[in-house]
C-alpha cells in the first residue's frame, strides 16, 4: 500500500532501534508522554515497546476523544436519544461507552430510541433533510480534527435554513489538556515528563504554534510526529537527542502533513462557529479551564444543549478506578485493582478502557502477555 | 358440460412482490414454491414434495449444522445471500472432514420483497448447491408484514458424511503444531463494507465466499489424522477463530505478522475504515492446524487446489497457561490479537 508501507517497513524500525539504543544515555531515564490515543494504538499495535531500551518509558496521555468524555455527558446523550422524536446520530466508538446508571446508547437503542451510527457529520445532515419530522442530533465529540466537520455540518445547515438539525457539541482541545497535566497542582505529584510526542492530526488543523509558549514556559521537549509507528519511533529519537542536548524546543517529525500555521481555512469554519468554555469536564483529568468549545450565540438554534434544555450533572467514576493516576504516568494500568478483573473492554468502567485508544485498553487488548498475568485475570 | 378448467394465473416473477397470502399455506404459497423453489433446487428429493425428506444412510457417523443467514446487503460483490448460505452451511459441515450431502431451506420474507430478487437468489442458491455436489431436500416459507424483517432472511440446516478414522476437533491442538490458512484474509468483510449504500468506495475486491469441501477432502485425504483440526474464520476473523482453539486446547499461539496472506487493497480498505483484516470475516477461508511434521505435505496438498492457491504457514502452537494468541509484528515488537471487542460490522453474513 504506497504512502503507507513506507511508514511500517520493519527493516528501517530495527535500524532506527539501533539508533535511539545508542543515543540514550545509559545513566538517564526518559519518561515521554504520547498525548493522542492514535499513537498509543500504533505503539501497541506494533509492539514498539519492545523495540526501545528499558531507560525509554513511554507514558500513554489522555488523547482519546471517548475515554476522556465525561459520565455526565454521556448521560445527557442517552437521556436526549430517549426522548420521543428525536434521532441520535453518533460515531459508533460511542455506542457502548456506559453512562452512570449502567445505561448505554445501545441499551437504549434496543429499547426502542433512535440512535443511528453514521460515518461523518454529512450522513446526520443528510437524515435531517431526508427526515423533516425528526429532530436530527449529531453527537458532536472529538478535538481539533473533527471540529472543523461539525462547524461545516453547521454553516451547511444553515445555508439550507434546516429546522431540525442540532449538534450536542463535546468538543475539546488539545493544548490546553497537555498544560493542565504538566502545569495543574496534580502534576507536581505526578512522575515528570521529559517531553511529549506531539498530535498528528490535530496539528494538521492548529499547526505547530500553539506548542511553542508551552514548550518554552515548561520546558518541555516536544516533537509533533505522525501516527505510524516510524512517525513514532523517528519522534522518540529526536526527543532523546532534545533531552541530551538540553533542548525544549517544538520539532516536526510530520513535515509531510504539519505546517507552522497550520489549516487556516478549517480554523476559520470553526472560528464561525464555536467559542470556547471557561471550563469542561474531562473524564480522568477533572475540570480543565479553556479546554472546550461551544456552539456561539448565532447558532443557538442549532444547540442541543439550549434547544432541548440540558444540565450536565457531573457522575464520578467508580472511586477504585486509577485512570487519573494512569493518565498522569503515576500508575500503570497493571497497578489498577479493575483493570482485568471487573474492568475490561468488554465492560470498561474507567475512562482509559473505553476505547481502543485508551491507555488500559490498548495494554488489554495488545500488551498484557508482557505481565506475570494471574490465572484470574484472564479473558472470561 | 364439463366442468371449467382451473386456470392459475402465471406466477408474476418480473413485477410481483410477496405478500402475505404467498406464507398463508395457499394456493398462492404452493405456486410460490414450485415456481422459484422447486424450480431453482429442482432434485428427486424434494420434488416428492412432502414435509420432509427422506433418504438411506450409509453405516458411519454423520455431521450436523445450522445457520441463520442476516446479511447486508442481499447482493454484494462476488455472491449474494443465496450462494452465501449454500456455502456457509457447506463449510460447516466440511471443517469436520465430512462430505455434505443435503441441506434444508427457511426463507423468512418480508411482505413487500421483489419476487424478480427472491428468484434471483433462490437460483443462485440452486447453482451454489450444484456446484457443491449438495441437495436442498427440505424447506419451509414465512411471510412477516412489511417492517418486521428486511427483505429475506434464510436459515440452514445441513447434513454429511464423516469418513471412517477422520477426527478433527477443536480440543486437538497441541504445542508444536502448525496453523495454515488457506488464502488471503477479509475478502468477505471487505466486499461487503464496499457495497453498503454509505460507504461506497471503488473496489475490485469480491467476497470469496465459496465451499470449501473439495478442499478440505483432498487435506484429509492426504495428511489423515496429522491433520488436527480445521476451522472456517468467518464473523470475528482470524482472531477470533484463534482464540477459540487456544482456549478450546488449553494452549497458546503464535503467529507472524508477515505471514499473513493479505491482498494490499483489502489492507488499503481497512486502513481507511478503521479495521484489522484479522478481525474481518471470510466466507471461503479456513485454518488448519497440524502436526510439524506434516505441514509442509499440507502446504502442498492445499497450494495446488484452486481455493488453497496462496495458503500460507502462519505460525504454531506453543505451551501457555494463559492460552494467549500473540503475534511477532512486521516489526519485530509482539502483541496479544484478542478476540474482537464488540461488533466490528454488523450483519456480514
Amino acid at each position: 500500500m504506497k504512502y503507507v508501507d513506507e511508514y511500517r517497513d520493519g527493516r528501517l524500525a530495527r535500524a532506527l532501534a539501533k539508533k535511539i539504543a545508542l543515543a540514550a544515555q545509559p545513566d538517564k531515564s526518559y519518561r515521554f508522554m504520547e498525548f493522542c490515543g492514535g499513537h498509543t494504538h500504533a505503539i501497541a499495535r506494533y509492539g514498539l515497546e519492545d523495540l526501545l531500551p528499558a531507560n525509554i518509558r513511554l507514558i500513554h496521555g489522555p488523547g482519546c476523544p471517548v475515554c476522556v468524555l465525561p459520565i455526565g455527558r454521556m448521560d445527557d446523550a442517552i437521556k436526549l436519544a430517549q426522548r420521543p422524536g428525536i434521532t441520535l446520530c453518533t460515531y459508533a466508538d460511542l455506542m457502548r461507552v456506559p453512562g452512570s446508571d449502567g445505561q448505554s446508547l445501545i441499551k437504549a437503542k434496543a429499547a426502542g430510541a433512535d440512535v443511528r451510527m453514521v460515518y461523518s457529520t454529512l450522513d446526520a445532515l443528510r437524515i435531517a433533510q431526508e427526515e423533516p419530522r425528526r429532530q436530527v442530533v449529531f453527537f458532536a465529540i472529538g478535538f481539533e480534527t473533527t471540529t472543523p466537520p461539525t462547524a461545516m455540518a453547521l454553516i451547511e445547515a444553515q445555508k439550507l435554513g434546516l429546522k431540525n438539525f442540532f449538534a450536542f457539541c463535546n468538543h475539546v482541545l488539545t493544548p490546553a489538556a497537555i498544560q493542565a497535566l504538566v502545569g495543574s497542582p496534580e502534576s507536581a505529584a505526578s512522575v515528570p515528563i521529559d517531553g511529549f510526542v506531539g498530535p498528528a492530526h490535530v496539528s494538521t488543523v492548529i499547526g505547530t504554534k500553539p506548542y511553542h509558549a508551552f514548550a518554552e514556559n515548561y520546558r518541555k521537549a516536544v516533537v509533533i510526529a505522525g501516527f505510524e509507528p516510524l512517525d513514532v519511533m523517528q519522534a522518540v529519537l529526536m526527543l532523546v537527542r532534545q533531552i541530551n542536548e538540553g533542548r525544549h524546543e517544538v520539532e516536526n517529525e510530520y513535515i509531510r502533513a504539519v505546517t507552522v500555521d497550520g489549516n487556516r481555512k478549517a480554523q476559520d469554519f470553526v472560528a464561525r462557529v464555536f467559542e470556547v468554555r471557561d471550563s469542561f469536564e474531562w473524564r480522568g483529568l477533572g475540570q480543565v479551564p479553556f479546554s472546550a468549545l461551544k456552539l456561539r450565540e448565532e447558532f443557538a438554534a442549532f444547540d442541543a444543549e439550549k434547544v432541548f434544555d440540558i444540565h450536565t450533572v457531573a457522575a464520578k467514576d467508580n472511586p477504585a478506578c486509577e485512570c487519573g493516576e494512569i493518565l498522569r504516568g503515576v500508575k500503570k494500568p497493571v497497578d489498577c485493582k479493575l483493570f482485568g478483573t471487573l474492568c475490561t473492554p468488554e465492560t470498561p468502567m474507567g475512562s482509559c478502557m473505553v476505547s481502543s485508544e485508551g491507555s488500559c485498553a490498548a495494554h488489554w487488548t495488545y500488551g498484557r502477555f508482557r505481565d506475570a498475568a494471574p490465572k484470574q485475570r484472564q479473558a472470561s | 358440460m364439463t366442468a371449467p378448467r382451473l386456470r392459475s394465473r402465471k406466477l408474476d416473477v418480473k413485477n410481483g412482490r410477496v405478500d402475505l397470502s404467498h406464507g398463508s399455506g395457499g394456493r398462492a404459497m404452493a405456486q410460490l414454491i414450485a415456481d422459484i423453489f422447486h424450480d431453482s433446487f429442482a432434485n428427486d428429493l424434494l420434488a416428492q414434495g412432502n414435509d420432509q425428506a427422506v433418504f438411506d444412510i450409509p453405516a458411519g457417523r454423520m455431521a450436523m449444522t445450522t445457520d441463520g443467514y442476516v446479511v447486508s446487503p442481499l447482493f454484494f460483490p462476488g455472491g449474494d445471500i443465496g450462494s452465501l448460505a449454500v456455502h456457509g452451511t457447506v463449510n460447516d459441515l466440511a471443517m469436520s472432514g465430512a462430505k455434505p450431502l443435503y441441506l434444508s431451506a427457511s426463507f423468512i420474507l418480508e411482505e413487500g420483497f421483489p419476487l424478480a430478487d427472491l428468484q434471483r437468489i433462490a437460483r443462485s442458491m440452486g447453482a451454489a448447491a450444484r456446484e457443491a455436489g449438495v441437495k436442498i431436500v427440505t424447506g419451509d416459507t414465512k411471510v412477516v408484514e412489511r417492517g418486521k424483517a428486511d427483505g429475506v432472511f434464510i436459515s440452514t440446516a445441513g447434513v454429511g458424511l464423516v469418513p471412517d478414522g477422520v477426527e478433527l476437533s477443536g480440543d486437538r491442538a497441541r504445542p508444536g503444531d502448525a496453523i495454515l490458512v488457506s488464502g488471503t484474509l477479509g475478502d468477505h468483510g471487505v466486499a461487503i463494507m464496499s457495497s453498503r449504500e454509505n460507504l461506497q468506495f471503488e473496489t475490485q475486491i469480491v467476497s470469496d465466499s465459496a465451499a470449501l469441501h473439495g478442499l478440505t477432502g483432498a487435506m484429509v485425504a492426504a495428511c489423515g489424522n496429522d491433520l488436527r483440526l480445521m476451522r472456517d474464520p468467518t464473523r470475528g476473523g482470524l482472531a477470533a477463530t484463534l482464540n477459540e482453539i487456544a482456549h478450546q486446547s488449553g494452549v497458546g499461539i503464535r503467529i507472524e505478522e508477515d505471514a499473513l496472506p493479505i491482498r494490499p487493497e483489502v489492507a488499503a480498505a481497512c486502513e481507511l475504515l478503521g479495521l484489522d483484516p484479522l478481525f474481518v470475516a471470510n466466507e471461503g477461508k479456513l485454518v488448519a492446524f497440524s502436526s510439524p511434521e506434516a505441514a509442509e505435505k499440507l502446504l502442498s496438498v492445499m497450494h495446488s487446489h484452486p481455493l488453497g492457491r496462496d495458503a500460507a504457514l502462519i505460525g504454531h502452537v506453543v505451551a501457555d497457561e494463559n492460552h494467549f494468541v500473540q503475534m511477532t509484528t512486521s516489526f519485530g515488537g509482539g502483541r496479544i490479537v484478542d478476540w474482537l471487542s464488540g461488533e466490528q460490522l454488523p450483519r456480514i453474513c
